[in-house]
């Protein structure tokens, strides 16, 4: 189910919290929502459920307009951040309720429920635990019933906020990459929700970045990683660091002095040069470059990272590169490099 | 709000229709309207169905005079006994771990599991003529029951957990850790309890004080039993409406009630007030 | 490590503290309860011990008596079912609904709690009596709800409903939004999510609320008096049969029936008990 979302916009009190977003997703794709808190992304993914109703725009289930539809008429699977389980019923009791709140004519046989209980507690890796309460699980286990309990209504579309927000740092690892295989298996369209950067790149086909209501960027995760398309983009996805420059024809400089590249477009005069830790080189003395005061020099794993202070000693610009593990510097000394993948976004207006 | 005929019954899922929510509201307001408001409402238009003379007249009746001196006296000298133990128990408890703890706080409790008659039972079986304890007072001369003392006994046993029970959680919800900072910095025991720990459950103890008082003033059962409604002189103000009712003049009855509801009015108006503003400071026991 | 630390089982009446008065306070509080509480209730057992057993059968076994008991718990049960109805929809209206005074509406369920049960007591009457207000209204119904049993409902459906709202209403206020949307999320309907999800997760709360007004029911004298009529065998309530016995002067009868009530009252009380632990071993919260 290809789910399509249209000049969406959310007001709460007069608050804009989502501000026309327009987002198409294809059947079968594994969508992260990514972005800080206050970005929207929780909003966008309620709206999609159905449990807001949006200030303007429309939302489609292929060709449905699923605006019109109530959360109970979407046929949605959605996993809630705290997994939001009926403490009252146990494990097969809360997988089955989707199916037990079915119209007569609609519900399954009471056998067919247990079968399909028994089939989906299978599948999340949890047989054996139907009998028990949620109080009596721990927090994967919760998680994954919460997962299969939305799984038993057969949903069109599966979604899940911050799925992996509440679980400590090792059951999030196991449990993100356990998701992506699940997805791969049953194939439904799903969109999470996150903060977290690093899941959303590693399990995602594609990320949609979001700031401040607005979707900034989509793209896979090279996409928004390795082309960036907004100084957010490149500054809340990785480490980046940023220099004020000018253009002048076919030289790029800083506080007037040329550094040694060049702009791909020539329609830019002044803007803010992003690039990564990684991606510069050391020049040798005489060719055109940056230079920065040492102030410190860490190891961080396979490599070393050199804190440098450029510009003006009163107040100076702040900038993260790595150099080769060799390299022996002083604090203090100066020291000389030239991105080699950069990008440079203008000034905003 | 018409705008869209497509979006009417898309509401958020966590309400009910309307209909269903008018419909409950009225439902209970109509409840609340039969069962408390009016029943309030009553007292002050009954009192004065035949107009302030007749009100007022009925405070100039001695009788009545009397049965209000009797009861503020009643609740002078229970209330404060109350507050002592409230006070006392709630800091043995909250700030000490020992053997039999919730036995104790169980025990504090007991009243309020029985029967205001019960309460008043019991006194009459310690004190009466057929126990072994009041004959020999009254070879003394001293008259426990069908006289004042009986009377405060019964109401210092009624109101006795209200302090307490107010205190206990809000105290122990606070932790020993202020007054163990006063006691390290060189204060005395005492000191640590007036500059430190008073103020920290002063609303609490308030909101105690003020529950307590209002069932000290108010409470009938009890009373009632060991009173012997002796009419200038065992009459507390419940007691007297009892009889002015029972005599038909309903307009005395009521105006020494309406003085009652009074009270009650401002119980929980200040009640109401102090979790307003101090919610926080007593919220450790504000379930009944 | 030496032995002594660890294994010295030295008994202890508390744990070390360096806050100064637990002697003092704790001293204090024995001997008042002792006093107060403990000593005169202690004499209401001995009472009952002195009774023979036979003594104790005949009170009990007296028409009288078994009717006032019958009436106290069927009227104090009929109460507390009322009020947990309603109480449950006054509850709701107060903890989701947002109209104009719903702090006064709210400060108003406490009422029953301030207000003097004679003031109540007298004030119902009035009300209720077959010239009353509502009386009147429900007379032209064919209904008397005055001087008799339905005298003593309404009477203990006031004392009763603080307990249930104020015990349901801080369980009702933390219930998670989340859940609700989860079963609408699973297709459930409104009325689904209330009957199968909301009320089972109350439960708990709920029969504690009735418990207490129903203890408080069968106990409660001061508000029933007056509108109950009072007539032996149809109106008579418990508590009124132990002050009539009393003015009698015939304290064995007084002393058996109240005994009967304490102990019914402390059956109920280890219910509560029960039904907390159980929630809150079940579900991880209390009632």
């Amino acid at each position: 189910m290809d789910v399509r979302v249209s000049s969406l916009r959310k007001e709460f009190d007069r608050y804009p919290a989502l501000n026309d977003v327009s987002l198409s997703i294809r059947s079968g794709e594994l969508i992260a929502l990514l972005g800080p808190s206050g970005s929207g992304k929780t909003t966008l993914l309620r709206l999609i459920a159905g449990l807001e109703q949006p200030t303007a725009g429309n939302i489609f289930f292929g060709a449905d307009d699923a605006s019109l539809k109530t959360v109970q008429e979407r046929n949605i699977g959605f996993v809630f951040q705290h997994y939001a389980l009926f403490r009252h019923m146990t494990v097969a009791e809360n997988i089955a309720f989707g199916l037990t709140v079915r119209p007569r004519g609609l519900r399954p046989q009471k056998a067919e429920i247990r079968r399909r209980v028994a089939d989906l507690l299978e599948m999340v890796h949890l047989s054996g635990l139907e009998k028990r309460y949620p109080n009596q699980l721990s927090g994967g286990q919760r998680q994954r019933v919460a997962l299969a309990r939305a799984m038993a209504i057969e949903p069109k579309v599966l979604l899940l906020d911050e799925p992996f927000g509440a679980l400590d740092a090792k059951v999030r690892k196991e449990l993100r990459r356990w998701l992506r295989d699940f997805h791969d298996r049953t194939g439904h369209t799903t969109v999470f929700v996150t903060h977290d950067q690093e899941e959303a790149l590693e399990l995602a086909d594609r990320v949609v970045v979001m700031s401040q209501g607005q979707i900034e960027q989509v793209g896979s995760s090279d996409d928004v990683y390795d082309r960036p398309n907004s100084p957010f983009v490149f500054s809340f996805i990785g480490d980046s660091a940023s220099l004020p420059v000018t253009v002048e024809g076919e030289t790029i400089r800083f506080r007037g002095e040329a550094i040694g590249i060049t702009p791909s477009t020539g329609d830019i005069d002044a803007g803010t040069l992003f690039f990564r830790p990684q991606d510069v080189v050391l020049p040798p003395p005489g060719e055109p470059a940056l230079e920065g005061r040492l102030s410190a020099c860490r190891r961080l794993a396979g490599t070393r990272i050199a804190d440098l202070d450029i510009g003006p000693p009163g107040a100076p610009h702040h900038v993260e590169i790595e150099i080769p593990l060799a390299t022996t510097v002083r604090t203090g000394a100066s020291l000389r490099f030239r991105p080699t993948r950069w990008k440079i976004f203008p000034h905003a207006a | 709000m018409a705008h869209d005929p497509a979006t009417r019954r898309l509401r958020p899922p966590t309400t009910e229709a309307p209909f269903a929510r008018y419909a409950l509201m009225a439902i209970a307001f109509l409840f609340l309207a039969l069962f408390l408001l009016l029943p309030l409402a009553a007292v002050f238009i009954e009192a004065f169905r035949k107009g302030a003379g007749e009100f007022l007249a009925a405070f100039g009746d001695p009788d009545t005079i009397a049965a209000i001196r009797l009861t503020l006296l009643v609740a002078a000298i229970a209330v404060p006994l109350n507050l002592v133990f409230g006070v006392a128990a709630a800091w043995a408890i909250a700030k000490f771990e020992f053997k039999g703890k919730a036995f104790l706080t169980t025990l504090i409790d007991l009243p309020f599991s029985v029967s205001p008659v019960i309460s008043g039972l019991v006194y009459v079986l310690l004190f009466g003529s057929g126990s072994l304890l009041g004959p020999w007072l009254r070879s003394y001369g001293i008259e426990i029951l069908f006289a004042v003392p009986g009377i405060v006994l019964a109401t210092v046993f009624v109101t006795f957990p209200f302090v307490a029970r107010e205190l206990i959680p809000l105290m122990q919800e606070q932790g020993n850790g202020d007054e163990e900072a006063a006691l390290s910095l060189g204060a005395s025991g005492w000191q640590t309890f007036r500059h430190v720990t008073l103020p920290n459950i002063k609303w609490g103890l308030l909101y105690g004080v003020l529950l307590c008082n209002a069932r000290a003033m108010g409470e009938f059962g009890a009373v009632s039993v060991v009173s012997g409604h002796i009419r200038g002189l065992t009459n507390t103000m419940p007691l007297h409406v009892e009889i002015l009712y029972n005599e038909y003049n309903f307009v005395a009855a009521f105006a020494v009630a309406s003085l009652l509801a009074a009270l009650a009015l401002v119980t929980l108006l200040v009640k109401t007030l102090l979790e307003f503003h101090y919610g926080a400071e007593i919220a450790a026991g504000r379930k009944h | 490590m030496n032995g002594f630390s660890a294994s010295s089982p030295r008994w202890r009446l508390k744990t070390p503290s360096v806050l100064p008065g637990f002697g003092l306070t704790l001293g204090f509080s024995l001997a008042y309860l002792t006093l107060i509480i403990l000593i005169p209730l202690s004499g209401l057992v001995w009472r009952t011990a002195s009774l023979s057993a036979p003594e104790f059968l005949a009170i009990l076994a007296d028409p009288r008596t078994l009717n006032a008991l019958k009436i106290s718990f069927g009227t104090a049960l009929a109460a507390a079912l009322i009020n947990v109805v309603f109480g449950c929809v006054v509850t709701w209206v107060i903890v989701r609904y947002d109209f104009p005074g719903r702090r006064i509406v709210d400060a108003l369920v406490d009422l029953p709690f301030a207000l003097p049960t004679a003031v109540a007591g007298i004030s119902l009457a009035a009300l209720y009596a077959p010239n009353g207000w509502i009386g009147h209204i429900l007379g032209l119904a064919g209904i008397k709800a005055a001087f008799n049993p339905t005298g003593i409902v309404i009477a203990l459906v006031f004392i009763g409903l603080p307990f249930v709202v104020r015990t349901v209403q801080p369980v009702m206020e933390e219930l998670d939004r989340e859940v609700e949307e989860a079963a609408a999320t699973l297709g459930a309907n409104r009325l689904q999510t209330i009957g199968r999800i909301l009320l089972p997760g109350l439960a708990p709360a709920i029969l504690t609320g009735f418990a207490l007004s129903f203890a408080r029911g069968v106990g409660e004298y001061g508000s029933v008096i007056f509108i109950a009529g009072n007539i032996p065998y149809v109106s008579e309530i418990a508590p009124l049969l132990i002050v009539i016995r009393l003015e009698e002067f015939n304290y064995a009868a007084a002393t058996a029936i109240a005994t009967i009530m304490l102990c019914i009252s402390f059956a109920m009380l280890l219910v509560i008990n029960l039904i907390q632990t159980w929630s809150r071993r079940r579900y991880g919260h209390g009632a």
